[in-house]
């Protein structure tokens, strides 16, 4: 009992994540500091949740380009509708952006189950199309905090027992998941489809189904962590959520997850996502140039993706 | 199965590299309409400078593609391989030729190490080249950060600015040409070519007819890595600087252009002519989108939709021509 928990993945990645932060802290003191986790923990939380739809795609041996600009077309749509139309209320607001998220993850599925396109060429594409309708619907411009309504900004800032809005809604997106992945039939089909597609065609899932549900969930995610994100940084421009793409493969690769489809878990993600987090503000800590960061996350993906096949092959 | 008959007219009108002539016939004419001083001859030469360095990796990208791969590194590769360059000039002085050799040679190594990785560890060449893309890009960011390198010399600026001798004919179109035909009779004259076609269509089948399906794969990638480096003293010589966000995004576009020349996506498919067609014909095509004033970020929607549509389009044409063949076939 214990050996398999010791050789599981997430175990790993806790100890990895204690050791990290105690080698850490013992360079910069307010690391440790409960503030500093809190923000850690929410700087994580939109990543999260994004990661774990990236995780679905991928799971079905599918890659998604699009996340961010995903995220970027949710958050700017949804804050200019905000700023014209203040008199929209809050949860009107939540529900839309869940609705564009969902059609943005439709486009991808539509073209992915029904047209047969592979999903690195249309995620790339519509990695292009959705970033250019961000500059479309803003012309440009930036919607800054001004010209958002407090009840607005606190959406994910507001909270209750420490505990900030945003963080407990990726909680609950965590456990909701976690559920429907591990113990739906839905979500088993998925682990199906992405082990062995034949296979599960012939014990008759409905391939296009389960591969359009895949990009529909994400989509609906980035919608969500869209609005969160806006509202949270209390901006929304042209480059928001830039580079956010090789974040949540990196979370996905760090958890555990396999480019070859078919395995991973929720909570692994969850963990990849939260070690990604550490790295960024140890980075901060540290006094290291943000410059850093591109590369090192490049490198991160690299050595996890090496260790993912390696292990695998022994196996 | 194909048969030495005459082919009907339509048939030919319906190949994909005609409808690729067509559109580029349509972007010559809108483009001409859109501004009265395209069509002049010198003009024409003059615009290709702003495409050329893309066709020149699109090349490798059709080799790569053809044999069921894809790099989405190219980008980060042109952004390393100018900030060697850049370094070697600032800090060493370097003349043109060894700044030629810096560039070639990071680009080759990049490709080789992405290779390498691809190959002997056997991981999908999306994930690793992904990765090379933020790997190679940041570490032109730790080295540059917000700095940009002007100093480069003189007689540099040729390559990418240059005329050959008193005539109007850009040095980048001409090499363009020169490289276009050499993969051209790689990719349909010679047993490389061949074996490109086997290992996309079946790589399995490819390596029981004995061909060494990784070696192959290792040498697409190390080409592309040197093209791209090549590309990157071209574009560093164009614009006679260096940043770390030196071509952002162009891999985007320069796997638009491959597949939208007719190379199949699943591989084991494509030729020469139509991917020289639609470089031609993006490449006027955003020329055009520039002379209406469409910024950059715009102009990526075309391009999504385009290559989306370049995936979509042959399939159902193909779905036609069978539909119409069999409805002859039947009278």
């Amino acid at each position: 009992m214990l050996e398999k928990v010791v050789k599981k993945r997430e175990f790993t990645l806790l100890v990895l994540l204690v050791s990290f932060t105690l080698i850490i802290s013992l360079r910069s003191p307010r690391f440790l500091s409960i503030g500093n986790f809190r923000d850690i923990l929410d700087d994580t939380a939109l990543l999260a949740m994004v990661a774990m739809g990236q995780f679905m795609v991928i799971l079905i041996g599918g890659i998604d380009l699009s996340v961010g600009a995903g995220v970027a077309l949710t958050g700017m749509s949804v804050a200019l509708l905000h700023q014209y139309h203040p008199e929209i209320p809050i949860f009107a607001i939540v529900l839309l952006a869940i609705l564009i998220g969902f059609s943005l993850g439709s486009f991808n599925g539509i073209l992915v189950s029904l047209f047969r396109v592979p999903p690195i060429i249309v995620t790339l594409g519509t990695m292009g199309i959705y970033r250019g309708f961000v500059f479309v619907v803003s012309k440009g411009a930036w919607v800054s905090a001004h010209e958002m309504s407090d009840a607005f900004k606190n959406l994910p800032r507001g909270g209750f027992l420490g505990v900030s809005n945003l963080l407990f809604v990726t909680i609950l997106c965590v456990i909701i998941f976690a559920i429907f992945l591990g113990y739906t039939r839905a979500g088993r089909e998925l682990y199906a489809v992405g082990g062995n597609e034949t296979a599960s065609r012939y014990v008759g899932i409905n391939l296009k189904k389960t591969k359009y549900l895949a990009f529909m969930l994400t989509g609906g995610l980035c919608g969500l962590a869209g609005l969160l994100w806006v509202a949270r940084y209390a901006s929304a421009q042209s480059d928001t959520a830039l580079g956010f793409n090789l974040q949540t493969i990196a979370a996905c690769v760090v958890g555990g997850v396999s480019f070859f489809g078919g395995s991973g878990t929720v909570l692994g993600v969850a963990l990849g996502a939260l070690f990604l987090g550490i790295v960024n503000n140890a980075l901060t800590q540290l006094r290291i140039s943000p410059f850093w960061q591109m590369g090192l996350q490049g490198l991160i993906v690299l050595v996890a993706v090496i260790i993912n096949t390696i292990m695998e092959k022994r196996t | 199965m194909r048969s030495t008959e005459k082919m009907p007219i339509w048939r030919i009108l319906m190949q994909w590299e005609a409808i690729l002539f067509f559109m580029l016939v349509t972007v010559i004419v809108v483009n001409s309409k859109l501004s009265p001083y395209f069509l002049d001859l010198n003009n024409i030469l003059r615009t290709t400078f702003n495409f050329m360095e893309k066709g020149i990796i699109v090349l490798p990208m059709m080799f790569i593609i053809i044999s069921r791969d894809i790099d989405i590194s190219v980008a980060g590769i042109i952004a390393l391989s100018s900030c060697f360059m850049g370094l070697a000039s600032q800090h060493l002085g370097a003349g043109t030729p060894a700044l030629i050799f810096i560039g070639l040679l990071t680009g080759l190594s990049a490709g080789i190490f992405n290779g390498l990785i691809i190959t002997k560890i056997g991981i999908p060449a999306i994930a690793v080249t992904l990765a090379g893309l933020f790997l190679f890009r940041g570490i032109a960011y730790v080295i540059l950060g917000d700095m940009a390198v002007t100093t480069y010399p003189e007689s540099f600026a040729y390559l990418g600015q240059g005329c050959i001798g008193n005539t109007r004919i850009p040095f980048e179109l001409v090499l363009f040409i020169i490289l276009a035909i050499i993969f051209g009779i790689v990719l349909h004259k010679t047993t490389y070519g061949l074996n490109l076609f086997a290992i996309g269509n079946n790589s399995t089948a490819a390596r029981f007819f004995g061909i060494n399906v990784n070696r192959i794969r290792f040498l697409n990638f190390a080409l592309i890595g040197l093209l791209s480096g090549l590309a990157s003293v071209l574009l560093t010589s164009r614009i006679g600087s260096t940043r770390p966000n030196i071509a952002t995004g162009w891999e985007l576009e320069i796997i638009t252009i491959t597949v939208l020349g007719g190379v199949y996506i699943f591989g084991g498919a494509g030729n020469i002519l139509g991917v020289v067609i639609a470089i031609f014909m993006v490449g006027l095509a955003r020329f055009g989108m520039s002379l209406i004033n469409v910024p950059g970020i715009v102009m990526n929607i075309a391009m999504g939709f385009l290559l989306i549509i370049a995936i979509l389009l042959p399939d159902s044409l193909r779905e036609l021509q069978r539909k119409i063949l069999t409805k002859q076939q039947q009278r």
